[in-house]
């Protein structure tokens, strides 16, 4: 991580008392590993967001607009009338400190400035210094501050130190969503061109191009025929999957991390495979092809630009439902924000499959259908055959991603199609999973290689359970339906416990799936070769 | 009493105070939390601490291979390496040991026959110091592997799908297999 050498008087200052200001004293220390390259000036002006410069976190000097203070303070009058939420969220907390230990990246960093209360405080300072009677009059007897350079700093850093993955939120007696105040602060920083080159990378690709990599429509083409040579070397079935096909019933749209990253791309086989073995009427678009939103990491508007590009394909093709794959955040902004921003789609039908005849009630106005939703239904109405022990070789372990486990309750889906294509499964301790999960530590748009101090800090609450079910069960696989996750566990794992792999829930399913015409199956989707048929 | 008597008896005052020692190396509201919570998966941190010290505490008065105590150091060093602490920081609470057992051995009226000992022990203190560094740059080294590796797979399939990468074949293995030949057939294909 870029750091300055340090000289040697530098280096023979040892002290490891840690300083004993208060929070409001301490001022904040920009580390290197612990953030990610500031937003490029081409990305933002590619969306027009403003004050677009190239910048970097690591100078003293951010080349901040003029008037920023009134910027920020005129957008927070705006937001604290606008959101209501928002408003409560400043004013309630009773600073009962039930957050505080919740969050990975205290857990991990033991850095007070992220126990939520606190990462929520450094707004609230400011809010009560300009927005509430006690705190214009009493300053900092009240808890109030002014919003300086440094606070500002301060903010940035660590509002990009939280991943709004709501496991504080859980625990709140108020039931206040810290993620949402996160947001704010990064609505607000983004105002000031205060954004990651990670994040605004990703938004002004996908809202030119369509996905997060600015692949164009033959690229995803070629890139999905990739998939289909391995499928049919470890299958022998041939498939022909169609793109940007109007009049098809159903079209499918997943985070491209599938397309480009293992191990999601063999997440991304299992869907081929599995909507081949349907004869699903569907298609893939090129256009609509990113189901992750990285503009829910800048602002609410930008995210509404993002999200509506899915729904406009829909129309386009004349589909008459959606079925999305595993991502996280995708299903937190279709399920909590879709139906007020672009919704309710009239122009689709509600869901219902075509091979069971199940109605999905729960996507009557959003018109979209998780994809483990959609298999659970078919395993359970006994649509699939299985070979579960094609995965014997593998002890399976499940991390709920924050996003579909708190975002929108998806808790049994996954792991009921989990333990239908797998013999060996075992759940993590009751305190990490479920509604409780800890997050994988990269979520909102932190899964950059710069910061990857912060990312296995932020990621050894979580490794730790897996971890336990490895030296407890001999856990080798953990599964997850998130493309964030399928990244940024990887090499949390790689750093906390080397011997446990991650895979999405439907590589798991596909190397499960009996289809018809298939030949002897010796390799999984990864091409290695199944235990007990090494000698074909 | 020779020493390893005297430190047995004394196991779980030098314990305490090794891990308070080590958790006052935390900002203090860290430190109450760290204290406080019992549950290992709440507070994986201070569990693995409290855990960690135990074994290597044991390891030591064992006077055994040294090389034993390293799984237990690696847990510890491995969470020190990633958190806010200078590599000094990070390591220093292998030697506050030494003045953990040097305080708690204050009270003891005749040091004469533990003191050959005690120097033994010190001795081995500074080998586990030896260790941790070398696990303390492991864990770094890691670090920059992993930012190497994730950088490598994110542009593999991108050199693959635009044909800038060409899989030398193992000659051994059958290169004319029906399958190699449909892959290779097909990517060829994909390019055009």
């Amino acid at each position: 991580m870029a750091t300055k050498l340090p000289k040697p008087d530098e280096l023979a200052k040892i002290d490891f008392t840690p300083p004993e200001t208060g929070w409001m004293d301490t001022p904040v220390e920009i580390k290197p590993g612990m953030f990610c390259w500031g937003a490029k000036a081409k990305n933002l002006r590619a969306v027009e967001f403003p004050n677009a410069r190239d910048w970097s976190p690591a100078e003293e000097d951010w080349k901040l607009p003029g008037e920023w203070e009134g910027t920020v303070l005129e957008a927070m009058a705006d937001r604290l009338s606008k959101y209501r939420s928002f408003k409560l969220f400043m004013d309630i907390c009773v600073r009962c400190g039930a957050c505080a230990d919740k969050c990975h990246f205290f857990i991990g960093s033991g850095d007070p400035k992220n126990m939520p209360v606190l990462r929520a405080e450094l707004m609230r300072s400011v809010y009560r210094k300009y927005f509430t009677t006690p705190g214009k009059v009493l300053g900092k007897l009240a808890g109030a501050r002014e919003l300086t350079y440094d606070v500002l700093k301060e903010w940035w850093y660590y509002f990009y130190q939280c991943t709004e993955c709501r496991r504080c939120s859980v625990f709140c007696p108020y039931g206040i969503d810290t993620a949402e105040i996160t947001m704010m602060g990064r609505e607000f920083t983004n105002l000031l061109g205060l954004n990651t080159d990670w994040i605004a990378g990703p938004v002004a690709n996908c809202y030119m191009k369509g996905n997060h990599l600015g692949l164009e429509p033959h690229t995803i083409k070629s890139s999905i025929e990739f998939f289909l040579d391995d499928i049919e070397t470890v299958t022998g079935i041939k498939i022909e999957p169609t793109f940007n096909r109007k009049g098809a019933e159903i079209l499918f749209v997943t985070p491209s991390g599938d397309l480009f990253a293992d191990p999601g791309t063999y997440t991304a086989m299992g869907y081929l495979m599995l909507f081949h073995e349907l004869g699903l009427d569907y298609t893939w678009s090129t256009y609509a092809s990113e189901g992750g939103n990285f503009g829910y990491f800048t602002s609410n508007e930008m995210a509404k630009r993002l999200n509506s590009k899915i729904y406009a394909e829909a129309k386009r093709l004349g589909v008459k439902w959606i079925i999305g794959g595993e991502c996280g955040h995708m299903w937190r902004v279709l399920n909590q924000y879709m139906d007020t921003w672009n919704g309710p789609a009239d122009f689709l039908e509600v869901p219902k499959s075509p091979i069971t005849g199940t109605v999905f009630e729960n996507a009557k106005s959003t018109k979209m259908v998780h994809i483990t939703e959609f298999t659970a239904d078919l395993i359970k109405n006994g649509k699939l055959k299985l070979d579960p022990s094609r995965n014997d070789h593998l002890k399976v372990t499940y991390h709920d991603s924050c996003n579909t486990a708190r975002g929108m309750g998806l808790l049994e889906e996954p792991r009921y199609v989990i333990k239908s294509v797998c013999n060996n499964f075992y759940e993590m301790p009751e305190n990490t999973i479920r509604e409780q999960t800890f997050c994988c530590g990269s979520g909102t748009g932190l899964n950059a290689s710069e910061n990857m101090d912060l990312r296995m800090k932020g990621g050894f609450p979580r490794a730790n359970a897996v971890k336990y079910v490895r030296d407890k069960h001999g856990v080798n696989m953990l599964a997850n339906i998130c493309a964030i996750d399928r990244a940024t566990l990887k090499a949390s794992m790689e750093y906390w416990v080397p011997d446990v792999t991650v895979c999405g829930t439907h590589e798991l399913v596909a190397n499960a799936l009996v289809m018809k015409g298939e030949k002897e199956r010796t390799q999984d989707l990864r091409l290695e070769t199944l235990p007990g048929k090494e000698g074909n | 009493m020779n020493l390893k008597d005297v430190l047995s008896e004394k196991r779980s005052a030098i314990l305490k105070r090794w891990f308070d020692v080590i958790v006052e190396t935390y900002p203090a509201d860290t430190a109450v939390f760290l204290k406080n919570q019992k549950d290992r998966f709440a507070n994986p941190v201070g569990a693995t601490i409290s855990q960690g010290i135990e074994n290597i505490f044991d390891e030591l008065l064992q006077g055994g291979d040294i090389g034993r105590v390293s799984p237990f150091l690696d847990n510890i060093v491995r969470i020190r390496a990633v958190q806010d602490f200078t590599p000094s920081g990070a390591l220093t609470f292998i030697f506050n040991l030494k003045k953990v057992i040097r305080e708690e051995l204050e009270s003891e009226a005749d040091k004469t026959p533990i003191l050959k000992d005690l120097t033994a022990l010190e001795s081995r203190i500074d080998d586990l110091a030896l260790l941790s560094f070398n696990i303390y740059m492991q864990c770094r080294e890691k670090l920059y592997d992993i930012r190497a590796n994730e950088v490598k797979s994110r542009t593999f399939r991108l050199l693959q799908r635009a044909n800038l990468i060409c899989d030398i074949e193992d000659q051994e293995q059958e290169p004319d297999s029906e399958d190699n030949k449909l892959i290779n057939i097909k990517r060829k294909e994909a390019a055009q």
